[in-house]
């Protein structure tokens, strides 16, 4: 197996011009460089960046979560942002978790193939060549590394600015009491959550990407499925199959942050989104693979 | 003798007109659809002496002799409230009797609160009945399998049952009580609030007409029922359907503020506990942790006196209690039934649960906002004294606190029937007046800490009252680090009256028996009050002072293990199984893109080209051909014009040449290499196709630089330098190629298809966007680039263009091949004319011209018309169009290859 496989390298390096290596096409450093400088990712990180200034202005100016307190019922984060830095940095990926941080994702993983369609750059990578698995690999791994670091960079910025406006403390509980330790692992630990269970409209966006020449398309895709799993969430009579929804566990990340770290529900909405996410990724690899590029 | 109501003589009235029915038609029955199998009710009232007792009777399935349960319901409530329960246990292999009893429901009679004169007897008569029905499995005969179960009241009637009657097999009792006297009124203390609920919901006249819906539970509507009753109950002041001696009890201890002997023993002698060592059958006890009416050590007393009798007893901490409803209803109900399998079905397989179980918070479910709870089990019952005890420092002087006259304000622990679920986390409320109560801290606790039990203190006590007593209420708070924020577990104080305390005594003190867990670096306080809204305490002023005496006695109980969390499989079967999809589906893609690899042809190392049997259809399967069956090839040093009209499928054909679709037949091999996607072959090939393809928001240069990069080959072999000369962008190349014109790109393309100056260079259209000094640049770029022993293949539709640049000819039509070779084979010699005349030529000219001898083919063009000539000379053609008398302004030789091309292809003419 091993000399057969090195016979063909061999061959390949015959083949191609001197110094090409079909492992070496399209390095990550620059998938990552051709996709960094773009409009989009700036401001996709200007918005993240920007909300945790917002929502500091939104309490000075309403007065602080406590004073209105929802008449909802529902505990949530938001009756103790203020805190603590660590506390305002949960109510930040609380606010986001649900839509806000589902855009980036999408959109870095949604638009890196179809815009390369509709510029007509991808058929020159192709043609470099740049094997079709080569090309994907790369552009996913750049995807989900800037997803990732858009999901990191919420909690991050909220939780310097919290900390500047409300001071360093103890994550204080919305259930009461406080988590005694440094903050800082339990919030890895949700943040790290939160990248996990959107890996699903990841692979959606990715997927849908492979699919189609129209970069708004894979995006509004990813995210208009992601809404309807969660319309689907809602409709309480489909009862147990709910748990095989990605979004009827994407709030599970707030297990982090109870009294007792409760890992069920991380670790059941990890294993449905990995699992969704690992066969469209495959979806895609194998449909790009066989495609014929038109654009 | 009370004024009887017209609602009573109503419900007296309708219940004799039930039982003339029952005597009368023997049964009616109902049956319930509630899915397979199907349960048969059977409603009847069975005349007891001194009250008629309306029951239901459930079965289900076919024929043959199964164990009877017999079905209690809550206080307050009637038979309605437990029959979901009662169809769930008849389709799971019951006969299954519920009843309302006395005084409660349709059913006639006094409340004697499960009086043995009277409930009891009852229970013994349903057994009876039981016995002779033929459904129900016999032991004996009249003594058949039966086991008791209830919560609350109906739990008490189970214990009960089992004391006074030795049929009863097995028992259940949820959320009970052991000692009413006991439960009511704690180490002598009334408990008022509940006490008054109590008999406030059996004194409302009008309890049968106003049963709570059935299908709540029963816990939570015993104490919601309650609640609603007692509110009523002002209304309608006297002892409603109370017997008189309970309700003068009552009314006696509740203007006393405080029980006399009297009450107690009547209260203990209608309790389970006068038949503690009768009660001798398998008994699953489970009790509630929120539960201030019925604490756990009511259950604490049940579990050690029927096991001390032999029996075996498992004890179950539900989450919940009267104070925030059963929460586990589902759990406990079936966990009753696996006990009664076991031990009435004799089930061996039955798995009957741990010894000893508690259901404690894992947090908040975030999927629906609803506490999480976990089992933790044991294999014994450690009571409340724990497995072993940690003893704790409390700190504190000795403190005065008074008891302030009226008792009034009063201290907060609990509300009856108020605890809610959050109560676990501390968000219940709970009120200590200054000056009311004296608190003692321990240290933080070094370690998380988990109280399992009652912990106990000694503390010396002192009082200024007169008859030198004192009522305290003991509580031990969790308090966080910060000092503020504390949670009392259970919202549960522990009453106690002290007497003869004017000198000062010391005595024990045992807490609330609670499961709680105490974090890390958090204290313990503990705090005793002079007042509880709950309870009543003397109305007399006084003050009491209370000093340590020892340390805190925690009883911990670390063998109580919480289970894993009892993930479903799916959770460790989704990711291998996604794994495997995953990898069977890019294991498939692989067997169909891959196909054989075709081998090298070393004979074609040295030719750039040859394409042989291309075939591509539009669609699969369709009968339109993008590119039929073309065969061409293309040598070394060549320039060759790919020669068509739009739609000629000459793109198509650079797109399979490049791997980017894949041919439906045929082959193209590069320098004898097959081209597949991403062949590495075609790392010698630079393309230019349809346009350019950038990065609209890089630099031409970053575009440049970071194409070449993606190649991955090594940076001096871009020739970046040449490359970027040919494009001559000047400074734009620093500009955004957003910014860019369509002719600025273009020449950013081509320079991006000669980097690394590849063996053969493949241009389309190339010259589109340029202007005319461009394109005769162009044109020199391409002979010099195949001067040095390249090859390019340029496709246009601009014929001049290819005329004077290439070398060779493929020309297409239709997908097919027209005529390949070279330029001059195919424009021919110098055989053709064009003449030119005064004003536009029309068709019969060009078709007289046409029937000359000696012209093979006239092409009608706008400068005029293209003469073939096939034998006739120039000189003659002229004389011979004079002599038509065609204007002729001129004729010369022509030898452009789009009017070769046009004739080739049958053009206009």
């Amino acid at each position: 197996m091993s000399v057969r496989s090195e016979a063909r390298t061999q061959d390949a390096a015959a083949e191609g011009a001197p110094g090409y290596r079909a492992r070496h096409t399209l390095p990550l450093r620059v998938e990552a460089l051709r996709q960094w400088r773009r409009r989009r990712t700036l401001v996709m990180g200007g918005v993240l960046a920007a909300l945790p200034f917002v929502l500091v202005i939104a309490f000075a100016v309403g007065g602080g979560p406590s004073d209105d307190r929802g008449g909802g019922g529902r505990i949530t984060p938001i009756d103790v942002a203020t805190a603590s830095g660590a506390n305002f940095a949960v109510t930040c990926l609380f606010v986001s978790a649900g839509f806000l941080l589902v855009v980036p994702v999408a959109l870095f993983c949604g638009d890196t193939v179809a815009s390369e369609a509709s510029w007509s750059s991808l058929r020159y990578l192709l043609a470099a060549p740049v094997p079709r698995w080569r090309l994907l690999w790369s552009k996913l791994v750049v995807a989900l590394a800037f997803s990732l670091a858009a999901i990191v960079l919420l909690p991050l910025t909220a939780l310097a600015v919290g900390t500047a406006a409300y001071g360093w403390g103890p994550l204080q509980l919305p259930t009461g009491g406080e988590l005694g330790a440094s903050p800082l692992p339990r919030l890895a630990l949700a943040t790290g959550y939160v990248f996990v269970s959107q890996l699903v409209t990841a692979g959606l966006a990715f997927w849908l990407s492979t699919r189609t020449d129209a970069p708004l398309g894979a995006v509004g895709g990813a995210v208009g499925l992601t809404i309807a799993g969660n319309v689907l969430d809602a409709v309480t009579a489909l009862g147990d199959w709910r748990e095989f929804l990605p979004a009827h566990w994407q709030f599970a990340w707030l297990d982090a942050l109870q009294p007792q770290l409760e890992w069920g529900g991380m670790v059941r909405g990890a294993a449905v989104s990995a699992s969704c996410a690992l066969v469209l990724f495959a979806l895609s690899f194998r449909g790009f693979a066989r495609k014929d590029i038109t654009s | 003798m009370r004024i009887r109501l017209p609602g009573r003589r109503g419900r007296l009235f309708a219940g004799a007109a039930a039982l003339l029915v029952a005597v009368g038609a023997g049964t009616w029955s109902a049956t319930v659809s509630e899915g397979p199998p199907e349960v048969r009710r059977t409603d009847r009232v069975l005349r007891m002496p001194g009250a008629a007792i309306d029951t239901s009777y459930f079965t289900a399935g076919g024929p043959g002799r199964r164990p009877a349960v017999l079905l209690g319901h809550g206080f307050g409530g009637s038979k309605e409230d437990v029959r979901p329960q009662a169809e769930r246990l008849a389709g799971a292999g019951y006969a299954v009797l519920t009843w309302s009893a006395r005084g409660f429901g349709a059913s006639g009679g006094r409340i004697g609160l499960n009086d043995p004169a009277h409930e009891g007897k009852d229970v013994s008569r349903l057994v009876d009945w039981l016995a002779a029905r033929p459904e129900v499995r016999l032991d004996a005969a009249g003594d058949p399998r039966v086991g008791v179960t209830g919560a609350s009241y109906g739990g008490a009637a189970a214990l009960l049952a089992a004391g006074y009657d030795r049929r009863v097999d097995a028992i259940a009792p949820l959320i009970t009580y052991w000692d009413l006297g006991e439960a009511l009124f704690p180490q002598d203390v009334f408990k008022k609030l509940w006490a008054g609920v109590f008999f406030g919901a059996g004194a409302v006249p009008g309890t049968a007409a106003s049963g709570p819906a059935a299908g709540a539970s029963p816990a939570g509507s015993e104490a919601g029922s309650a609640a609603g009753s007692a509110a009523r109950s002002r209304a309608a002041a006297g002892c409603g359907r109370f017997q008189p001696e309970l309700c003068a009890m009552y009314e006696r201890v509740a203007v006393a503020g405080r029980p006399d002997t009297a009450a107690r023993t009547l209260l203990e002698r209608r309790s389970p506990a006068a038949v503690a060592g009768r009660i001798k059958v398998p008994a699953l006890i489970v009790q509630g942790q929120a539960d201030s009416l019925f604490p756990l050590d009511q259950a604490d007393a049940m579990a050690r006196t029927i096991a001390g009798n032999g029996a075996p007893v498992s004890v179950d901490w539900a989450a919940g209690g009267h104070d925030g409803g059963l929460r586990e209803q589902g759990r406990i109900e079936d966990r009753v039934r696996t006990w009664f399998d076991r031990h009435l079905k004799d089930d061996r397989k039955a798995d009957t649960g741990p010894a000893f179980r508690i259901a404690r918070t894992g947090g908040l479910d975030t999927t629906d906002g609803e506490v999480l709870l976990r089992g933790a089990a044991a294999g014994r019952y450690p009571g409340l004294g724990g497995s072993r005890r940690e003893q704790y420092a409390l700190t504190g002087p000795e403190q005065r606190f008074a008891n302030p006259a009226g008792g009034a304000p009063p201290a907060l622990s609990s509300l009856p029937g108020f605890g809610g679920p959050l109560a676990a986390f501390g968000t219940g409320l709970s009120v200590d007046f200054p000056g009311q109560h004296a608190r003692f801290d321990s240290a933080p606790v070094a370690r998380d800490l988990r109280i399992t039990g009652s912990p106990t203190v000694r503390v010396r006590v002192r009082s200024t009252a007169e008859d030198g007593s004192a009522v305290l209420f003991g509580k031990v708070y969790d308090v966080g680090p910060d000092g503020r924020q504390q949670v009392l577990p259970g919202q549960l104080a522990a009453p106690v009256r002290v007497t003869g305390v004017r000198e000062g005594r010391t005595l024990t003190l045992t807490l609330p028996a609670v499961d709680h867990a105490v974090a890390a670096g958090h204290r313990l306080r503990l705090v005793l009050a002079a007042t509880d809204l709950g309870y009543a305490t003397p109305a007399q002023p006084a003050t009491y002072t209370a000093a340590l005496e020892g340390p805190l006695a925690v009883p911990l109980a670390p063998e109580v293990a919480t289970g894993e969390g009892g993930l479903p499989w799916w959770v460790w079967g989704l990711p291998p199984v996604a794994l495997a999809v995953a990898g069977a589906l890019l294991a498939d893609g692989r067997r169909r893109s891959r196909g054989p690899v075709p081998v090298p042809d070393p004979e074609l190392a040295g030719v750039p080209l040859r394409i042989t049997g291309l075939t591509k259809r539009y669609a699969k399967g369709s009968d339109r051909y993008a590119v039929r069956d073309l065969s061409f090839e293309v040598r070394q040093g060549q320039v060759l014009g790919l020669l068509g009209p739009n739609g000629a499928g000459k793109t198509t054909t650079l797109r399979m040449l490049m791997g980017l679709i894949r041919p439906d037949a045929g082959e193209v091999r590069v320098f004898g290499h097959a081209v597949r996607p991403g062949a590495p072959v075609l790392s010698r090939v630079g393309a230019f196709v349809e346009g350019a393809g950038f990065l609209p928001h890089l630099s031409g240069q970053a575009n440049l630089e970071l194409y070449w990069r993606s190649t991955g080959r090594p940076a001096q072999d871009a020739h970046l330098t040449e490359a970027l000369e040919i494009a001559g962008l000047g400074d734009a190349l620093e500009r955004a190629v957003r910014t860019y014109s369509q002719g600025m790109r273009q020449r950013l393309a081509l320079a991006q298809a000669m980097l690394g100056l590849p063996d053969l260079l493949i241009l389309d259209e190339p010259t589109n966007g340029l202007d005319p000094p461009q394109i005769r640049e162009m044109r020199e770029v391409m002979i010099r680039y195949a001067a040095a022993g390249r090859t390019v293949i340029v496709s246009s539709h601009l014929l001049s263009e290819v005329e004077q640049s290439c070398t060779h000819l493929v020309v297409m039509d239709r997908g097919r091949l027209v005529q390949a070779g070279p330029v001059a084979e195919i424009t021919g010699g110098g055989d053709t004319l064009l003449v030119t005349l005064d004003g536009p030529a029309d068709d019969p000219a060009a078709g007289k011209v046409a029937a000359l001898e000696g012209v093979a083919s006239v092409v009608r063009t706008d400068e005029g018309l293209l003469v073939r000539l096939d034998g006739a000379t120039p000189a003659g053609l002229i004389a011979e169009l004079v002599r038509l008398d065609l204007p002729v302004t001129g004729a010369g030789p022509h030898r452009r290859l789009e009017d070769a091309f046009l004739t080739l292809i049958g053009g206009p003419a």
